[in-house]
């Protein structure tokens, strides 16, 4: 078992252009360390000094980590975590 | 219930429990209509208020321009007041949203800039800002920033379900604009301070994000992350069955962005049975199916199948 990571088209250069990885790790933090060994590169693309960059958006099973405990938030094996591009709402 | 003129019958939805989709007797999802305004969506709200606190504040006078980067209802509902007011309007929206749209638009007079698929909103925003720095004289409401957005729902949607429903635990909308979620969500916090305030946000598929930039992102600036208790993204796929279980369950044809607000209220309420403990949950459905028709998810043959239909398209 692992945690399932999805990652966003825009940062597919750096997994080959897989749109899911699996990582470990017992909070994002680790789970984005993880990453970055197999995929050199990425986890400066998500995380600065220690926080997520403003315009990036962590899901766990749905939810948003930054309601959780950001990058401190513990996940699992079995979860599944979305990366994606904060954007503006679409029909306004 | 009588008014005086078109635009005074904006607000004072019902608020209607939803029998079949509640979880249990005492975890209750209730749905706030906002369909039953003037042009069919909630931003009749947002978009009236706007304009009359720009005439108060001497914003807006008598042959102003109203621009306004928009991809669907708050165009709408400004261009109808903007006709019924005498104000010429422009609005810029992405170039890949639906006919229905734009024959809406068009019908009330509203001019329409396209701006290109690529970025969506985003791209929409940025280009009405440039279109604003070239014409100084256009009066840009902005409805991403403009504290009246908030201010529409905090005067008005917010006390309206605090009225109806004293015992209110949940408030689930959807995460646009942020609007609406600030000022329901502010009003409530204020006379109910243990309400909590979920946003559900759509989440696409890859064609819609393709192009995105992760260092180019875009948060409304009316967006306070400290009004609300938790947020979550939902897909099109779960927008979508939950879209059809509300017409199939409740006979209520609502937009697919509402079918993304169900999901995340029939979670909570999912959460508080476990959990045993009693809920209110009223969420939003901000808009009708009509505007959704041509994609074709209402009549498709299954939920995979409509899933399919919305492919690539901004749903919400």
């Amino acid at each position: 078992m692992a945690i399932e990571v999805r990652i966003p088209t825009i940062l597919r250069t750096y997994t080959d252009g897989a749109k899911a990885v699996t990582g470990s790790g017992s909070t994002l933090s680790e789970l984005f360390a993880d990453l970055d060994t197999n995929h050199p590169g990425i986890r400066e693309r998500l995380v600065e000094k220690d926080e997520l960059r403003r315009f990036v958006n962590v899901y766990l099973n749905d939810e948003d980590v930054r309601f959780l405990d950001g990058i401190n938030t513990k996940v699992a094996d079995g979860d599944s975590v979305t990366i994606l591009p904060a954007v503006a709402g679409g029909m306004r | 219930m009588r008014f005086d003129s078109p635009l005074a019958a904006v607000g004072n939805t019902p608020l209607v429990r939803l029998p079949r989709l509640s979880p249990s007797q005492d975890v209750r999802i209730w749905a706030k209509l906002e369909d039953r305004n003037p042009t069919g969506s909630i931003k009749d709200r947002p978009a009236l208020y706007m304009i009359e606190q720009a005439e108060k504040d001497g914003r807006l006078t008598p042959g102003c321009t109203i621009l306004e980067p928009t991809s669907g209802n708050t165009g709408i509902s400004l261009a109808m007041a903007a006709r019924l007011k005498g104000y010429r309007i422009v609005c810029v929206m992405p170039e890949n949203t639906s006919r229905e749209r734009r024959e809406l638009l068009s019908m009330w007079g509203a001019e329409i800039i396209s701006s290109p698929a690529a970025g969506g909103s985003n791209t929409a925003v940025r280009v009405a800002k440039e279109l604003a720095a070239e014409h100084p004289d256009w009066v840009m409401l902005y409805q991403y920033g403009n504290p009246d957005n908030a201010g529409a729902h905090y005067t008005g949607t917010g006390p309206e379900i605090l009225a109806d429903l004293p015992s209110v635990t949940h408030f689930v909308a959807g995460l646009g604009t942020t609007g609406t979620l600030m000022g329901v969500g502010r009003y409530l916090r204020e006379h109910k301070p243990d309400v909590a305030v979920v946003a559900a946000e759509p989440r696409y598929d890859d064609l819609v994000y393709g192009l995105r930039n992760l260092d180019e992102g875009f948060v409304p600036e009316l967006y306070d992350a400290e009004i609300l208790t938790t947020r979550f993204s939902v897909g099109s796929a779960d927008a979508v069955a939950r879209t059809r279980e509300l017409l199939s369950q409740e006979g209520i044809f609502a937009g697919i962005s509402t079918g993304a607000v169900l999901h995340a209220a029939i979670g909570i309420g999912r959460r508080a049975v476990r959990e045993g403990v009693p809920a209110d949950i009223v969420f939003v459905v901000a808009d009708g199916g009509w505007k959704y028709l041509s994609t074709g998810v209402y009549t498709a043959e299954s939920t995979e199948a409509a899933v399919e239909l919305l492919h690539g398209q901004l749903w919400a």
